[in-house]
Order: C-alpha cells, then sequence, then structure tokens
C-alpha cells in the first residue's frame, strides 16, 4: 500500500476515474489539492462563479454520460454550487462535487469560510460524505463516482477537509465499492413486463409518454420499434425531448403546461397510458383529474420511489427502461395477439397538427420563428441546451430533433443562467460538435460572465437571446391570469448584448431578422467563434398552447387571437 | 390518519440520523415519535418510526428511506404481528395523600413501578403498547403530572419474521 498524502491520493482517485476536467474555483481550503493538480494530466478549468462551475460539469456529464466533476473551497465556494447541485439532481445528471472544508478540529467552530455543506445539501444530492481522514479519500472518491453514475443517477458531494488533504496515510483504491443500503438493480421483473406486454397487446387506444429516463437509459431505439409495432402515439415530457424523433408520424410533442396540442388532446383519450422514465411531475400532467383519466398506466422508472408517487399505476416496472421496454416488444411479438385498434386516434395526430400550425403567429421574429431559424442554420450532427422561460418551452416546442442527445435543458428545477455554462461544459464534452445556447435576456444576465472561459478556455459556443426586456414568463401570467397586473418583470438596465460579448472577446450580433440569426450562427461555427446574438422580440408575445395552472391537459388556451 | 409503524436498520455513522430526519421534514412526513438504537454485534443501527399518513404517504415513506444509501433495510410492520413497546418516566405531585395512593393503584393496574418516592413527589416508570400508556396518562393525569419523558416505540414482530 503506497503512503501518500491525502491530496494525492485525491489525484491518482479522480485520475483512476478517468476524469478529463475539473471545473471549479478555487479557495484557502482546498489549496493543497490545487496544488497536487499541477502534476495532473487533467484539465482544471477555472470559472467566474461555482454556480457556472456547477453547471459545465452538468452540461459535460448530460452530453457525455459520464459524471462531471466541479471542485470547489468551503464556506462560500461550497454554497455557490448548490443551485447547480439541485439543478442536476432533479434531471437525474451525474456530477461529483468536491468541496473543500476547513481542518477537521475547526469544523463546528464557525471558523473562517465554514459552513455546514452536508447538512446544506442533503436534500439536494443523491448522496454526500464527509471524510474524517485522509485514508478514506480514495474510496469517498469512488464511492461518489460510482453512486452518482448508476441507478437513477444524480449529484454526489464529497467534503473533503483540510488538514485529510494533507495529512499522510497508507492508500488503497479499491477498484469497486460496495454498500449495504444501495444496490441499483436493472434487471426487470419478467412477471411485471408479461403483464404490461398484455395490457398493451389488447389496448384499443395505446399512447407512450416517454421521460427523461427514456433518454438517459438509450432506450430509445426500442421505444420507437415498440411505438411502431402498436402504433401508439408518442408525447415526451421536457425531459424526454429527444425520445421520439420529432417529425415521426407518431411522434405528439412535448406533453403538459406548454406542450403541443396533438400531446394533449391525445394523451386523454388513452386506454393504456404507457409511461417511461418520467415522473409525472405537475408541469407534465396538469390537473391530476384531467390528465389520462380512463387510462390503465404502465410505469416503467428505474427509482422504485417514483411508482405512485404522483400518479397510480396499474403495472409497474422497475429498472431499466431499455431492458424493459425490448422485454414488452419481445413478449408481444411472441403473442401475436393485438386487439382491435383505434384507427380513428393516430389520423387526429396529423390533424391536430394541421390545426396548431394554422395557429403560429406570422410576425418575422416570433418565437417559434426564431427557434425555426436556429433549427434551419444548425447543422444535423449538434448540440443545443436552452436557459429557463419563454425561449425554453418555445424550443421545447419547435426545436425538431432526430433522436435523444441533441437537446438539453434545466427541466426539474428550472434554472435560469443554466444556458450559457452548460453550454461550455456541453462543447468540453463534444468538442467536435457546434454547441448553442437558446436563452432569454433574463437568463443570459445571470450567468454571461461565463463567456469568458468559452473565450479563453477554447470552448466556442453560440448564444441566440430572444430579448424582450422582461421576465417573460412570468409577465405572460400576469397577462393571462392577473389581468395584466405587471409587477416585479421589469429588468435594470441591460448592457447591450452584442457589445458586451465584444468585451469578452467573442464576437457580438444584433439581429434584425431570422437571415441575420441564420447567418451568425453559420459563421460563428465556420469560425468557431464564440457569438452572442442579440434579436429583440416582443415583450407581449405568449407562449402558446398554455394549460392555465391547475387546470387539465385538454382545457388548453391557443392563444392566436 | 392511521398510525403505521416502519423500522430501519441504518448505518451507524454520524449524520445519519440527521439525514432521515430531514427526509421527513423535507417531504412533510408527520412523525409521531422515533426511536434509534445500536444493533448488538453489528455495525447498524435501528430505528423505528410511528407515523401519521394514509397509505400513499407510507409507501413514499418506506421507498424515500430505502433509496438512502445509508439505509440498508425497511420495513413496515404488520400491526398485527408486531409487539411495540415504549417507556414512559413520569413524575407526579402527591402532597396530598389521597392523591398518593390513587397514584400508586393507577401506576400499579398499568404494571408499573415506582421508582422512586419524596414527601411530595412520586416517580414511576410504565411501559407497554402506545395506547396503553396513553390510557395510562389520561387515567393520572387528574392528580398532577410534574414532568414527564416518554421514548417512542421500540417494535420487533412475532415468530420468524425478522427485519435483518
Amino acid at each position: 500500500m503506497p503512503e501518500m498524502t491525502g491530496a494525492e491520493a485525491y489525484v491518482k482517485a479522480l485520475e483512476k476515474e478517468g476524469v478529463e476536467y475539473i471545473f471549479g474555483i478555487t479557495g484557502a481550503a482546498i489549496i493543497p489539492i490545487c496544488d497536487e493538480l499541477l502534476k495532473s494530466k487533467m484539465r482544471y478549468v477555472g470559472g467566474v462563479h461555482e454556480q457556472g462551475s456547477t453547471h459545465m460539469a452538468d452540461g459535460y456529464a448530460r452530453v457525455s454520460g459520464r459524471p462531471g466533476v466541479v471542485q470547489v473551497t468551503s464556506g462560500p465556494g461550497a454554497t455557490n454550487i448548490v443551485t447547480g447541485l439541485a439543478t442536476a439532481q432533479l434531471d437525474s445528471s451525474p456530477i461529483v462535487a468536491l468541496t473543500g472544508q476547513v481542518p477537521l478540529s475547526m469544523v463546528g467552530t464557525d471558523a473562517f469560510q465554514e459552513v455546514d455543506i452536508i447538512g446544506i445539501t442533503a436534500s439536494v444530492t443523491k448522496h454526500n460524505i464527509q471524510v474524517m481522514e485522509a485514508a478514506e479519500i480514495p474510496h469517498a472518491i469512488k464511492s461518489a463516482f460510482y453512486i452518482s453514475s448508476t441507478g437513477r443517477k444524480g449529484a454526489v458531494l464529497v467534503d473533503i477537509p483540510k488538514d485529510t488533504q494533507t495529512n499522510r496515510a497508507e492508500m488503497v483504491f479499491p477498484d469497486s465499492v460496495e454498500f449495504r443500503g444501495y444496490h441499483p438493480s436493472a434487471e426487470p421483473n419478467p412477471q411485471e413486463i408479461h403483464w404490461a406486454a398484455t395490457l398493451l397487446s389488447k389496448a384499443r387506444r395505446p399512447v407512450i409518454i416517454a421521460g427523461g429516463g427514456a433518454v438517459a437509459s438509450g432506450a430509445t431505439a426500442e421505444l420507437l420499434e415498440l411505438a411502431e409495432m402498436l402504433q401508439a402515439p408518442v408525447a415526451h415530457s421536457l425531459m424526454g425531448k429527444g425520445a421520439i424523433p420529432s417529425n415521426h408520424p407518431l411522434s405528439l410533442g412535448l406533453c403538459g403546461m406548454h406542450g403541443r396540442v396533438e400531446a394533449n388532446y391525445v394523451v386523454p383519450e388513452a386506454d393504456v397510458l404507457l409511461v417511461v422514465g418520467a415522473r409525472f411531475s405537475d408541469r407534465t400532467t396538469g390537473a391530476l383529474s384531467g390528465f389520462a383519466p380512463n387510462a390503465r398506466i404502465i410505469h416503467i422508472d428505474v427509482d422504485r420511489s417514483e411508482i405512485d408517487k404522483n400518479v397510480d399505476s396499474i403495472t409497474r416496472i422497475v429498472g431499466d427502461a431499455k431492458l424493459a421496454i425490448r422485454g414488452i416488444h419481445e413478449k408481444i411479438a411472441q403473442q401475436r395477439t393485438t386487439g382491435p385498434r383505434d384507427e380513428a386516434l393516430v389520423k387526429r395526430i396529423a390533424e391536430l397538427r394541421a390545426q396548431t400550425s394554422a395557429l403560429s403567429t406570422d410576425s418575422p421574429l416570433s418565437g417559434p420563428a426564431v427557434i425555426k431559424a436556429i433549427r434551419r442554420a444548425m447543422p444535423p450532427d449538434s448540440l443545443v441546451v436552452t436557459d429557463v422561460g419563454q425561449h425554453q418551452m418555445w424550443a421545447a416546442q419547435h426545436y425538431d430533433v432526430r433522436g435523444p442527445g441533441e437537446f438539453f435543458t434545466s427541466g426539474g428545477l428550472g434554472t435560469m443562467g443554466w444556458g450559457t455554462p452548460a453550454a461550455i461544459g456541453a462543447k468540453a464534452a463534444r468538442p467536435d460538435l457546434p454547441v448553442l445556447n437558446i436563452s432569454g435576456d433574463g437568463s443570459f444576465a445571470m450567468t454571461e460572465n461565463n463567456l469568458a472561459l468559452a473565450v479563453d478556455e477554447g470552448f466556442p459556443i453560440t448564444v441566440v437571446i430572444l430579448n424582450n426586456g422582461v421576465l417573460g414568463m412570468v409577465a405572460q401570467w400576469q397577462r393571462l391570469f392577473y389581468d395584466r397586473r405587471y409587477s416585479t418583470i421589469k429588468r435594470p438596465r441591460h448592457p447591450d448584448f452584442a457589445a458586451l460579448a465584444e468585451t469578452y472577446g467573442a464576437t457580438g450580433v444584433k439581429a434584425e431578422s431570422t437571415k441575420d440569426i441564420e447567418k451568425a450562427i453559420r459563421r460563428s461555427i465556420k469560425d468557431k467563434q464564440t457569438t452572442v446574438i442579440d434579436v429583440p422580440i416582443d415583450p407581449e408575445e405568449n407562449v402558446y398552447p398554455m394549460i392555465p395552472p391547475g387546470m387539465g391537459l385538454k382545457d388548453i388556451l391557443l392563444g392566436g387571437a | 390518519m392511521p398510525l403505521h409503524t416502519v423500522s430501519f436498520l441504518v448505518e451507524n455513522r454520524p449524520g445519519v440520523l440527521f439525514k432521515v430526519s430531514n427526509l421527513f421534514r423535507r417531504r412533510g412526513y408527520n412523525i409521531t415519535s422515533l426511536t434509534v438504537g445500536p444493533v448488538e454485534g453489528s455495525p447498524l443501527s435501528r430505528m423505528t418510526v410511528v407515523v401519521d399518513a394514509e397509505s400513499r404517504v407510507l409507501n413514499q415513506i418506506v421507498e424515500q428511506l430505502d433509496k438512502m444509501v445509508d439505509v440498508v433495510k425497511v420495513k413496515r410492520l404488520d400491526p398485527i404481528r408486531t409487539l411495540s413497546r415504549e417507556l414512559l418516566l413520569i413524575k407526579l405531585k402527591t402532597s396530598d395523600p389521597m392523591a398518593r395512593i390513587e397514584a400508586v393503584n393507577t401506576v400499579n393496574a398499568y404494571h408499573g413501578l415506582i421508582l422512586d418516592v419524596e414527601p411530595d413527589i412520586l416517580i414511576a416508570e410504565v411501559t407497554g403498547p402506545t395506547d396503553e400508556i396513553d390510557e395510562f396518562l389520561r387515567k393520572i393525569g387528574p392528580i398532577g403530572i410534574e414532568e414527564m419523558s416518554r421514548t417512542g416505540a421500540a417494535a420487533i414482530e412475532r415468530g420468524n419474521l425478522k427485519l435483518a
């Protein structure tokens, strides 16, 4: 057993995990580790604010499928990552957060830059660990990577007191770790698969909702095969975007509060509803009474605690969605007994789709028009992330994808400011692909300082700001549900975003037409030059369709008046 | 809402009690009582929690606990096949001789023990299922309770049923 310092063991443990990038900000309680990093080939990407660094790790994780690493100091460094941890945790993104801490002898004394980060983050992590002696570091880091990246993925934090970084110990680097209380089983129960197959094969109007779990488990090819065999329409939650190609005849698109008309009319018609890796969030279901009133629900999820949490299911398959769907497909293929189908259901999709496109506004820089322009300019192999707000919903509705791994967004937590740093993390994971952040002026202003990293660290990204000068989603609610009593939505004076971009060494463009947008995007990609494209949009524009809060899926506001 | 008893084994490590209670707080589960103690010859502790919950929430409590890395095994105990006891220590004001006789009789009726006697004060120990302790307290209340300390329920299943 080699004897070494905790900091040396830390670096070795991360290298053993194959870590490429460490995103973070330094500080007093992590200096011994930073010193040791000088000897490592792992690339350290120093940020401008720890929240941004955490979102970078998150973006990296979502795109690469491997844990993203964020490393910060104690106290404010640690508290600044809380939003990023919660964002990753709610969207089941595997990130490992490593925080420096004051020396153990000072823990609990309110020492300089001491916070109880274990207590603070217990609710927003899958697990967290405080290292109590140097010799624990290899095991703690191995555990963090293992737990964050298995089962339902999530955020894991390891808090490392400074003295454990400098103390020497005999170090054991385990190749695997085991826990009495953690057994992420992926193998679905054959009996449950049999029941699900029987229900689906007898369904007259089967409908599928795909969530983030369908994408995360890589189940999309299997899902599509099953949908085609059953001729079952497929809607998706925000996190499930990419589970089915947007232009597929069976694709219903986004379901829920800002879901497409097709989805919100067809889902409640289901007699059997197969929900794959989705957690029945209020934003997806609307009022539960109107969600799928006549459906027998089959719920597939890798996390047993999601079963019957919000909506009761009649059959539940706990395990990996890919294995579960493959199992169902095989069972139905064997049985060869699909019951009589209600053909009208699939036909209605095309009708509803035509109706909806007739509603879309013609204004040249409407939200949907900007999103479609971005899509035209982006090559097929490319990545899009979004920030949070109206632009995000327009993107979810109108940014067509061919499959999984093209569209990333902060779904569960809805973290404004996520997009720009997440785009940088995405670019770190896939430097070969163009990465674009669809943002709003409010979201962009929250983390725009990360542009400095995009430029200096060589992660060229493109940002399109749908700039309406207000916090648009709240403005929309106030317009629709508060009798136009606008309150708290005014933004402080913006900088000129294009000029701001230039001060960071990026390119700034003020677009006046969709042509300008497309041209600037193409140029940004061609020149590999970080570019911010500021697009003025109408502050009065609403995102439609919309289901008013507390209403059911069919209580849909179409707007377009 | 009905009371349910959930027993679970956890890693006997610092911070685990915090994480468990934090889970209950964060998800709004109502704890009626919680007991913790180490399991002999094992690195685990056993926690027993009595909760006031309808069935969906009860199911969630079990699943959310089970999901925690530090929780090794969770079981909702079948009320019919479970022995449950809590301990009550109670200090009674007994300056009135009649009250003292009444107190001693009531404690005896509940198979309690008199632990300490002073001129004006009597301290008793009563063990029993939660509802029995509640009943004892209703009866003894009029005498005048000076102070009391209840442990919450410890519970174990009959026969061969085991948590581990």
